[in-house]
């Protein structure tokens, strides 16, 4: 039989078992070589109704008032940021609105010597860990000094690079593991950042180098105007911790106890040498993108409406209820001890004095090179 | 003591810096077991081990980021990129983190990373292999731009790179790892970054350039001695950011001056150097300044690269037509 002879039987052959099989004629002997699972957790659903039994710190009044307070100040803030743009005295804002519990309970849930690499979303978590009110107006009003925490010496600033603070966290890892640090990094990026590169390469090393790090996506179910949907064909963003060999679990992110209960055991898994964690936390961004966005071009009204039941804040505010350390009485008393705080520090904001033209130069090097000498003198004098 | 090459005085700075900080990590594809492709890290997994002189998975821009965050996290990381071309991925990292993560902070984080790369063509290498991309990262305030051009410097201007509390971006021309030896001693010394090297003296031309190009610069230098004409030969060494004041001193002494680079001419340092010198020193230029350089086209594959690198002969085409200027 001639060689072409044999090919063409070859192929016929092949094409017949590729016609039964497809049939499901021919059943071929396969063998599963892994399995996967991304668990949901979930402790109060929208309503405010006990799913699953409530972690422990559930009885611990005190810290549950602290989370609402902050919880409370991060939507008052948010709104008088909002504002404090519309009358120009901040620049370009990314509202935080629906995103409470997610925020603060990240920032509750980590020690003050974990580092939190931030998105531009955690004010809650920031806030929880030091940061100060002024310093987050101070940044949006277009001042680097608003990234210079004065209580905070360590924890990167705000990241507007989308999931490039991926690969911070693990270098910071890397770093507190050479230096048998027993911390932890936590990092959080939106869900438009799972497409990048950067969230897959920051994956795979810390899962092949075992990192102390957790991931927390805030799956807010938008990227500006890209829904959830259309950024990927995966049913889960955690599943795509599995590629590189991490655990991935979702939570329900508007429910704070899930939020802080996980993030808590992500973290002591980081900090025992157990490795790094992704959480995919569902939520929902109620405003627009930014300041500088209008929602209404791409996204139904009826969609943010659909949501307002989840309101992370209502949620927690009908546990404390039911609990009874919580009334009217005592939220209008709140309300209004935060709109001081937040008029506070709207006036220290107001009060800090413009940066010097020479600013620009100052922390460009630890000692400015000869090179950029001239210019920096050419600035001083009003060279403009 | 014997001799060694540009390569090996590379490995020889970083095993003097890992054995006298502890902060500093060695890490980069293929660096560990295999010493690195060009054998800079050879050897020194085996002395320091795994933790301090590491293997990363193969990820360009996660190299940079590792190196961001570790820098910030309180180490000293020295990253290497196996070849200068492929730093493309990971310039995100350098340019809107690393350099700038200072100035962003108010100097509270701080960035003293080391990025080391080999540059440069003319070793028959395949197709994106062969770049000389310093201009580029010169555009990137905050970050230092280092290019040795002998054994001696490699040890001496690596270690300032390594101690240096801010970004370097330190490409290593790998044309020359191993093209002369010289006698290093590994006493730990630093050279200063920020200056320019006079590598020889002279009263009637000024020769300026970096990295590999030094050589057929100063072979031509040589020749032209031989003929009575005594030449002044720059090694600039940090390209950014830039000592043009020996570069201006010079040319006021010689009034004559070219610029010699590998990389494209449009937009590059010798661009830069140039436009400097009409803007601070026109008035001691005798004769308008040549550049010697690659052209704007993409890097060749290598049947074509030795005319994209500057040849003696065009180097001193330029120099012969600088001197006879009236």
């Amino acid at each position: 039989m001639a060689d072409y002879q044999r090919i063409r039987i070859l192929l016929r052959l092949l094409e017949l078992s590729h016609i039964l099989s497809e049939g499901g004629l021919l059943v071929s002997h396969q063998t599963t070589v892994a399995h996967f699972d991304i668990p949901y957790f979930q402790f109060l659903d929208s309503e405010a109704n006990v799913v699953e039994p409530l972690p422990s710190f559930a009885e611990d009044s005190e810290l549950l008032l602290k989370m609402y307070r902050m919880m409370m100040l991060m939507r008052l803030f948010d709104r008088k940021a909002i504002t404090l743009q519309r009358t120009g005295k901040l620049g370009t804002y990314p509202s935080t609105l629906g995103q409470e519990a997610l925020a603060v309970g990240m920032g509750a849930a980590m020690q003050s010597a974990d580092i939190l690499c931030p998105y531009y979303r955690e004010y809650g978590a920031q806030f929880w860990r030091g940061v100060k009110m002024e310093e987050v107006f101070l940044y949006w009003g277009g001042d680097e000094r608003g990234n210079h925490f004065a209580n905070n010496a360590h924890d990167m600033p705000i990241c507007v690079p989308i999931g490039s603070q991926t690969l911070h966290a693990v270098g910071l890892a890397t770093a507190l593991k050479l230096q048998n640090k027993p911390q932890a990094v936590v990092v959080a990026l939106g869900d438009g950042a799972t497409s990048r590169g950067d969230f897959y390469e920051a994956m795979n090393v810390a899962g092949a180098w075992e990192l102390p790090v957790v991931f927390v996506i805030n799956n807010n179910q938008w990227a500006i105007s890209m829904p959830r949907d259309k950024q990927t064909k995966a049913e889960t963003l955690a599943q795509k911790a599995i590629a590189a060999g991490l655990e991935g679990w979702q939570i329900d992110g508007d429910d704070i106890f899930a939020v802080k209960e996980f993030v808590d055991r992500a973290l002591q898994k980081a900090r025992s040498g157990k490795g790094a964690t992704v959480i995919e936390a569902i939520t929902y961004r109620m405003g627009d993108h930014t300041t500088a966005d209008d929602a209404s071009r791409y996204r139904k009204p009826e969609e943010i409406v659909a949501h307002e039941k989840q309101d992370p804040v209502k949620r927690l505010k009908k546990y404390l209820m039911s609990k009874g350390w919580w009334d009217e009485t005592k939220e209008q008393a709140l309300l209004k001890d935060l709109t001081t705080e937040v008029e506070k520090a709207v006036e220290n904001f107001n009060n800090i004095p413009m940066p010097l033209p020479q600013a620009m130069f100052d922390h460009l090097y630890e000692t400015l090179p000869q090179a950029y000498v001239e210019q920096r003198n050419a600035v001083m004098k009003g060279d403009a | 003591m014997a001799a060694i090459t540009l390569v090996e005085a590379v490995t020889q700075a970083l095993a003097y810096e890992l054995k006298n900080d502890d902060k500093v990590v060695v890490f980069g594809q293929d660096i560990g077991t295999n010493g690195g492709v060009f054998r800079a890290t050879q050897g020194l997994q085996a002395q320091f081990g795994s933790e301090r002189v590491r293997d990363t998975p193969l990820a360009e821009n996660m190299i940079a980021g590792l190196a961001v965050g570790m820098a910030i996290g309180g180490m000293k990381p020295v990253a290497e990129i196996q070849f200068m071309d492929f730093i493309c991925a990971s310039i995100d990292q350098i340019l809107s983190h690393g350099s700038r993560i200072r100035n962003r902070t108010r100097g509270r984080l701080n960035c003293p990373m080391v990025i080391r790369t080999p540059s440069g063509g003319g070793i028959r290498a395949p197709e994106h292999h062969s770049d000389s991309l310093e201009a580029l990262f010169s555009q990137i305030p905050g970050l230092r731009v280092v290019i040795p051009s002998s054994p001696s410097r490699a040890y001496g201007l690596l270690l300032a790179a390594i101690r240096d509390p801010d970004p370097v971006i330190f490409m290593e021309p790998k044309r020359i790892y191993r093209m002369v030896k010289e006698e290093v001693p590994d006493n730990g010394e630093a050279l200063p970054l920020d200056v320019c090297f006079v590598l020889r003296e002279g009263k009637d031309i000024t020769l300026v350039s970096w990295g590999a190009m030094v050589h057929e610069t100063l072979q031509v230098a040589q020749k032209l001695s031989a003929q009575g004409i005594e030449a002044e030969v720059i090694d600039v060494a940090t390209v950014k950011p830039l000592d043009m004041d020996t570069i201006l001193q010079s040319v006021e002494k010689t009034g004559r001056v070219v610029v010699i680079q590998e990389a494209n001419p449009t937009c590059s340092l010798s661009a830069e150097i140039i436009a400097q010198l009409a803007q601070k020193g026109l008035t001691s230029l005798m004769a308008p300044p040549e550049r010697v350089t690659g052209y704007d086209t993409v890097m060749p594959l290598y049947r074509l690269e030795k005319l994209f690198i500057p040849s003696e002969q065009r180097i001193m085409n330029a120099v012969k037509k600088v001197l006879e200027y009236v």
